[in-house]
């Protein structure tokens, strides 16, 4: 399999030169002992790209982030960020995690959270200075919390919490923004408050969704990719009846084009339907 | 007042008290970052192991309190491999050390010959014979601790509210939890010679589980916890003193009473929260 060219769109990107990729993963393989979990992964992120994943529970989707972070070693193939191996680059990876319940009970302010951003930028042994404090505060106000620095996390609604992360995220200066699962605790008006906010930070950066959110992906994202085991994966923000089934195994009544997707399982062979809105 | 004064006349409750001073500033510190790290059952893991130590010490001859310093160290960095790296059930693991600690100690105090007379004392507490050089390896520990918290902080933070996210900001995360384990083995060693081997761990957590629910953020919940720690200690000294009871027992029952107090109004505390 090779790997996916893009036909992206200019970038802004500093270089004049040809943009090169933000992420590569490379015929990855990944699993545990005694059980696989990944096989032959190709992916490309380029400057700007705004992929989302989806698949089902058990499908690697965890396990295809903890290989991007450095947290799992590759059992064959390779993934780089920025052309660098994972361990040294996962700096520039703003990672988002998906939001723990028992954070509530942290004694934490949602200033301290976000400066978190900055203790690995900073180094050992050395206090975050004003130029972190900068830093955080213009990531606050990036996700339009600034005014609620003050709160403890536990004070918070789940939307404000997932805003935190953003927040953190960004004040490592991230060069791609790693998403997991940001939607899953929150109703649906703020979760279109937060694809409206991810939509706004895509200008000037990369980002990568993963979820098994299938309706707030395809509604937001610019190529969708489906992950069960192989990641189908055209560069497009199109999500085939092939990828779906692909993935699923089981048969997809699709709602194609770029519109909100859905997807229903249906058990009568051969038949399905196709919609179009708008 | 006048009877505080009172019992400020005899020297052994004079050491008494900066006894328990001393450790409610370890107690205060390291406790906090034991319950927001949620890792309880290691340090009590640590402080069991280290018991090993003391039958160590009676077996060689030695103080038993730097064999205990010795096993908790040990202790320390063999459960920080173990929490870190196995794939092996950690809480399973953690037990039998637990109790293979514990089961050494015994073993070394039984071959060692003569009469064992403060024995006891390290499983509970022994807090009105601590003798003068104890309290300076006290204040030494606790300078060692506050420096050690003082320039790791803000890794100590990172790594207890999300050790993954500090990973993936290449903050030397091993690094900073054995310095936590190091630290967690330090204060238990001190903390045992005051309230016992047993109690250790009540003292360490229940202070600072009740400033968890009121602090606004880890400093503060450290400075609460040492404040209720010295709060608890002073009052369970004192009511050891006048109704002759076993030191160690009467502060794990004053701090033990103040926890399940604040457990009991805890669900206020949190709607008031939500709905800040």
């Amino acid at each position: 399999m090779m790997l996916m060219e893009t036909n992206n769109e200019p970038t802004t990107c500093s270089a004049p030169s040809a943009p090169s990729p933000v992420l590569e993963v490379e015929r990855l393989w990944a699993g545990y002992p005694g059980e696989i979990v990944l096989e032959e992964i190709n992916l490309t992120l380029w400057p700007l790209d705004y992929v989302g994943i989806i698949g089902p529970n058990g499908g690697g989707k965890s396990t295809l982030l903890k290989v991007i972070l450095g947290l799992l070693p590759p059992l064959r193939g390779e993934v780089r960020i920025l052309g660098q191996p994972v361990g040294v680059a996962r700096k520039h990876v703003g990672y988002v995690p998906q939001y723990v319940e028992s954070d509530r009970q942290f004694p934490i302010t949602v200033w301290d959270v976000a400066c978190m951003g900055r203790v690995g930028q900073r180094g050992l042994l050395h206090r975050l200075n004003s130029a972190d404090d900068d830093l955080v505060a213009e990531a606050l106000r990036q996700v339009e919390i600034l005014s609620l620095r003050g709160r403890l996390m536990g004070e918070l609604s789940g939307g404000q919490r997932q805003r935190v992360y953003i927040a953190r995220a960004l004040a490592t200066q991230p060069r791609i923004l790693l998403l997991d699962e940001p939607t899953s605790s929150v109703d649906p008006q703020v979760k279109a408050g937060i694809y409206d906010l991810l939509h706004r930070l895509n200008e000037h950066i990369t980002l990568l969704l993963i979820s098994h959110d299938m309706g707030a992906i395809s509604s937001f994202v610019k190529t969708v990719g489906c992950l069960n085991r192989r990641l189908f994966y055209h560069n497009d923000k199109l999500i085939t009846a092939d990828m779906l089934e692909a993935a699923y195994q089981c048969p997809i009544d699709l709602i194609a084009h770029g519109l909100p997707h859905r997807v229903l399982p249906d058990h009568r062979p051969g038949v399905t339907s196709e919609e179009e809105r708008g | 007042m006048a009877g505080l004064l009172d019992v400020l006349q005899f020297e052994f409750m004079r050491n008494a008290l900066l006894a328990g001073l001393l450790i409610s500033l370890a107690c205060g510190v390291i406790g906090s970052l034991v319950v927001i790290k949620r890792i309880v059952f290691i340090s009590g893991g640590i402080a069991h192991a280290a018991y090993g130590g003391i039958g160590l010490g009676y077996f060689l001859g030695i103080n038993p309190v730097l064999g205990a310093i010795l096993f908790s160290l040990l202790a320390a960095s063999g459960m920080g491999v173990v929490q870190r790296k196995t794939v092996e059930r950690t809480d399973t693991i953690i037990g039998a050390m637990w109790a293979i600690g514990m089961a050494l100690g015994i073993t070394f105090v039984d071959l060692t010959p003569g009469y064992k007379d403060n024995l006891m004392s390290y499983l509970f507490g022994s807090i009105l014979t601590v003798p003068r050089i104890d309290l300076w390896i006290m204040l030494g520990v606790d300078l060692l601790i506050l420096l050690l918290a003082t320039l790791f902080y803000k890794e100590l933070l990172a790594v207890s509210f999300d050790e993954t996210f500090a990973t993936v900001q290449n903050v030397p995360v091993g690094a900073i939890y054995v310095i936590l384990l190091t630290l967690i083995g330090f204060t238990v060693v001190m903390m045992m010679q005051v309230v016992g081997l047993i109690m250790v761990i009540a003292l360490l957590t229940m202070p600072a589980a009740i400033a968890a629910q009121y602090a606004r953020g880890l400093k503060r919940m450290m400075v609460g916890a040492t404040a209720l720690s010295v709060l608890f200690t002073v009052v369970g000294l004192l009511l050891s003193y006048y109704l002759n009871l076993t030191s160690g027992a009467t502060i794990i029952l004053v701090s033990g009473a103040a926890y399940l107090a604040s457990l009991a109004v805890r669900p206020f505390v949190l709607a008031r929260r939500a709905h800040h």
